[in-house]
């Protein structure tokens, strides 16, 4: 995020999009609803589900999923019409607005609502209320970037963020929620296949050789695969071996049944992880690893802040942290990294790693640092962008809407999209492991709205099958007006339905993300499925 | 985030001067009595007090005497003036605690020794700072009335015998984690916590922050499965990107409890339900505890999940195990090329092993097919 979590008790307005805090980033969740309820704080909630914190919001956006950009352009149109853009910021710290203005033209509250779903004066209402606010903050995570258009709709988050001049301030911004918690720092140490730690390109010809004299090796400056592309290489025969660490992609990845059959066309597969799981299972060699409790090092959190972690206890038997198997292996490979502590390799990465210039294990005792901190007086960053863009200017880019990837058919008539709960995580190798988050949430399911249920003949507890073009599971039904008519939820933690058979593995072009949000499925009754499979 | 005074809390630069003890003290204009007592080192007893939420003046602990006041004042609710002169350890004031505190422990069960809360107690903290007569207890006693303790949630449970009605617990839930679960219903003797129409926490959308949990001040509210450490270890919660800063108590190489940072600027304190309570995955007995080798012939397509692996998986050392990956690398590299290598790392790992895994992709086997799943 540009800003800090702090930041949300400072904004006159909070914009939440695509980001179902409370269950997914509790802790934040409970500081936004803080902020609603006693500092009279406005909310903004997008989202076509009626999640937690559109109960407690001023407007509640319930846009179709994948509609993003023309809803912002759509607000961003109400803006300039009305005039209620910040001219001072984007003649002083912008360029392109011309254009954006040009393209959001296109887009008044009539067509959108068409495309939306959401009501003219509601959209109206939302612009104003956003426009008027002296400070703001655009909060989002990944109902925003799953899917194809994933990109485009971060852009436009930036420009409706610039048009009024919300960024560069205390109490302004804008926050993509991270999902992991440590996806930002596995950004940030270049466990990319484009960048080296810092962002810096494996395709800059300087970049390559301060890091080639650093490591003393050659090293090859043509970007790598990213995962879902790697699924397609392993399909293909031009990847053999894959060695993967701390990492469930066949409960992860979109479209299951195709990644499953890649990597069983694998010559060699090492896993090294905490527990057998689906994609453990099907390695030739399983390595146990430590998990947090069990190792030192240091995780960044959504605000950029580097936390460092502690040993508090041993790992069990002969399992070992990941660091120290990776330099065990790395030694058999003919290369000592010789790193003796985490700490060592700390300081390993400040030397090559503008960004984490000035951090050190010994700086991080009280409430880390937050990044860029170039060097050790350095203080650390809580919001980017004060003065300046990393470039410059900040660059207005103008979008254009474009339809998901999938849309319903007759076949298929309802979308579905996934995320998490509150009580479970991710592929659910860590909390289906923990009694209470079981007992308190022991079952998946499947969100539907009670008209569709009325139409499919569904009743709350129901078993259902729910298939789309490339699969079919069975899970448990709950009728609930938390889903919108036509959209159907599942969260995808759970191995026994696993919601990822189901999704579309279409990218977004530029982040290389898969749509997770939307998918053209349908459900019925379990017995009404086994009748129609037994006839045919 | 939390708020006590709105407008007050915003300007921290005007201060005040006042006399306790006939001591003079500076504090925070807006600040209250009890704030400005505590900061500076005064001690007085309150069990219904706390920084992060707002006064409730329900424990009638913290009374003071404060010239030009009539009578006692409780010092949580009283605003400090500039000039105040206040006394928090005259006669009247102590007798008053006293007759208090042992109202409170008439009513109390006596079962300090089995309770999950003995030695975190608040109640018994203060109970034994002030000095309880037995005597005046026993004949306060009544028949306390015996009521069930509620166990139906599966992190903790509500004992409304020890529970003194402080409203830490509804304040948390209310200004804290605003999920306002729970609530003070009905009035006198009949007066108790719970939730809207008497369900069970779960069924009335508890969040199982344990927030209430964690303040309240007597074995009302305890959790089900915690023990007292040896030794506490500050370290981030492994579940969410926000990195919730926490506290593991350890003893015997295990985790026995988890509390909130309450110095983070990270969350105050705060945890959800899976930071708070979902760490018992850590000593689960489907740990992997020894490098595992696919056992000969057993093709990829066969179907092995969590029950049955043991039959198609031996168990080997490090050195072994090591050898096969090397060796299978280096082949592999050396016949197909660097880039017929994948590498997936994490984004549950640390800087330090995403650091070191993508070195290892693109230093020792060279190729830049690195990535975590990030984007899923
Ligand atoms: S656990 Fe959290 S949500 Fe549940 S009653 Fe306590 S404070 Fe409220
Ligand atoms: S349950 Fe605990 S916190 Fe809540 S009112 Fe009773 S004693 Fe106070
Ligand atoms: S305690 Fe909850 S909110 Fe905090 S980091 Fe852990 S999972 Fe995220």
């Amino acid at each position: 995020m540009t800003n800090s979590i702090s930041d949300f008790d400072k904004a006159d307005l909070l914009f939440v999009i695509g980001s179902n805090t409370t269950e997914c980033h509790p802790i934040i969740g409970r500081f936004i609803r803080q902020a609603v309820k006693f500092k009279e704080t406005k909310l903004i909630v997008a989202d076509p589900r009626n999640i937690e914190l559109a109960r407690v919001a001023d407007i509640h956006l319930r846009h179709k999923p994948g509609t993003d950009v023309a809803l912002i352009n759509a607000m961003m149109n109400v803006i300039i019409k009305e005039n209620l853009q910040d001219q001072e910021f984007i003649d002083k710290r912008t360029e392109g607005y011309d254009e954006l203005v040009k393209t959001v033209n296109n887009y008044d509250t009539e067509r959108a609502t068409e495309i939306t779903g959401v009501p003219q004066d509601e959209i109206n209402a939302a612009a104003r209320l956003f426009a008027e606010a002296d400070s703001a903050i655009v909060t989002y995570s990944m109902g925003i970037t799953q899917h194809i258009t994933g990109t485009d709709n971060v852009k436009s988050l930036a420009n409706i963020v610039m048009l009024t001049g919300n960024i560069g301030r205390e109490g302004t911004g804008l926050s993509p929620l991270r999902g992991q918690n440590n996806v930002q720092g596995a950004c940030d140490m270049g466990a990319l296949p484009n960048v080296y730690p810092g962002y810096q390109n494996v395709d800059n010809s300087e970049i390559q050789k301060k890091f080639e004299s650093a490591w003393g090796c050659k090293l090859s400056a043509k970007p790598g695969l990213t995962t879902t592309m790697m699924t397609d290489a392993m399909h293909e025969g031009r990847i053999k071996a894959m060695f993967v660490v701390g990492e469930n992609p066949l409960m992860s990845e979109p479209h299951l049944n195709h990644a499953r059959k890649a990597m069983e066309r694998l010559a060699f597969l090492v896993v090294q992880d905490i527990f057998p799981t689906e994609t453990s299972l099907m390695a030739d060699v399983i390595l146990p690893a430590a998990v947090f409790a069990e190792k030192d090092g240091t995780y960044t959190n959504t605000e950029r802040r580097i936390q460092k972690l502690r040993k508090a206890i041993d790992p069990p038997a002969e399992a070992k942290s990941d660091w120290e198997i990776i330099n065990m292996l790395a030694e058999r490979l003919g290369h000592t990294f010789g790193f003796k502590s985490t700490a060592e390799i700390m300081d390993e990465i400040a030397s090559l790693t503008p960004s984490y210039g000035g951090i050190s294990h010994n700086r991080l005792d009280t409430g880390g640092l937050q990044w860029p901190c170039p060097n050790r007086d350095h203080p650390g960053t809580p919001f980017l962008h004060k003065d300046l863009f990393t470039r410059g200017k900040g660059k207005f880019h103008a979008v254009e809407y474009k339809s998901p990837a999938e849309s319903t058919s007759e076949e298929f008539p309802l979308i579905l999209t996934t995320g998490r709960m509150l009580e479970h995580w991710h592929t659910g190798s860590m909390s289906r492991r923990s009694d209470v988050l079981d007992a308190l949430q022991p079952n998946g399911m499947i969100d539907i709205h009670p008209d569709d249920a009325l139409k499919l003949g569904i009743t709350d507890g129901d078993i259902v099958a729910v298939s789309s073009a490339r699969g079919r599971i069975k899970t448990r039904a709950h009728i609930t007006d938390k889903a919108s008519p036509g959209v159907a939820y599942m969260a995808f933690h759970w191995s026994e339905a696993p919601a990822n058979i189901l999704t579309n593995p279409a990218l977004d072009p530029f982040a290389k993300i898969p749509e997770y949000k939307v998918s053209a499925v349908k459900a019925e009754l379990l017995v009404m499925d086994k009748e129609r499979q037994d006839n045919q | 985030m939390i708020k006590t005074d709105d407008a007050s809390a915003e300007e921290v630069s005007t201060t005040i001067t006042l006399t306790i003890d006939g001591r003079e003290i500076e504090t925070r204009d807006g600040a209250t009595v009890l704030e400005a007592a505590l900061a500076s080192g005064i001690i007085i007893p309150t069990l219904c007090h706390d920084p992060d939420l707002r006064p409730y003046g329900a424990c009638r602990l913290c009374v003071v005497e404060i010239e030009g006041m009539r009578g006692l004042v409780p010092s949580c609710t009283t605003l400090a003036r500039e000039g105040m002169i206040i006394q928090t350890n005259t006669a009247n004031v102590k007798k008053s605690r006293r007759i208090t505190m042992e109202l409170i422990v008439a009513n109390h069960p006596a079962d300090c020794l089995t309770c999950a809360k003995n030695q975190d107690c608040r109640l018994q903290h203060f109970a034994s700072y002030l000095g309880v007569d037995q005597e005046h207890c026993d004949r306060l006693r009544k028949s306390t009335q015996v009521l069930p303790v509620d166990r139906r949630h599966p992190a903790f449970d509500f004992d409304p015998n020890k529970c003194i009605l402080c409203a830490k617990c509804v304040r948390a839930c209310h200004e804290v984690t605003c999920a306002a679960v729970i609530d003070l219903s009905y009035r006198g003797y009949d007066a108790k916590i719970s939730t809207f129409g008497d369900k069970s926490w779960i069924e009335a959308n508890c969040r199982s922050c344990g927030d209430c949990v964690d303040r309240c001040p007597t074995g009302a509210l305890a959790p089900k499965n915690e023990m007292k450490g040896d030794r506490s270890v500050k370290t981030v919660c492994p579940y969410c990107g926000v990195g919730c800063s926490l506290y593991l108590g350890i003893r015997d190489n295990q985790i026995v409890n988890i509390k909130g940072d309450k110095k983070s600027p990270v969350n105050k304190g705060g945890l959800c339900v899976k930071g708070r309570f979902g760490f018992d995955f850590v000593k689960h007995p489907e740990r992997l505890t020894r490098p595992l080798i696919r056992k000969k012939d057993v093709g990829r397509d066969v179907k092995i999940d969590r029950s049955n692996y043991r039959d198609f998986f031996r168990e080997a050392t490090w050195e072994e195990a090591l050898e096969l990956v090397a060796d299978n690398l280096a082949a592999c590299k050396e016949k197909e090329g660097p880039d017929s290598i994948g590498v997936l790392s994490s984004a549950k790992f640390t800087n330090e092993e995403n650091y070191v895994v993508q070195k290892f992709a693109r230093a020792v086997i060279g190729t830049n097919n690195i990535d975590h799943c990030a984007r899923l």
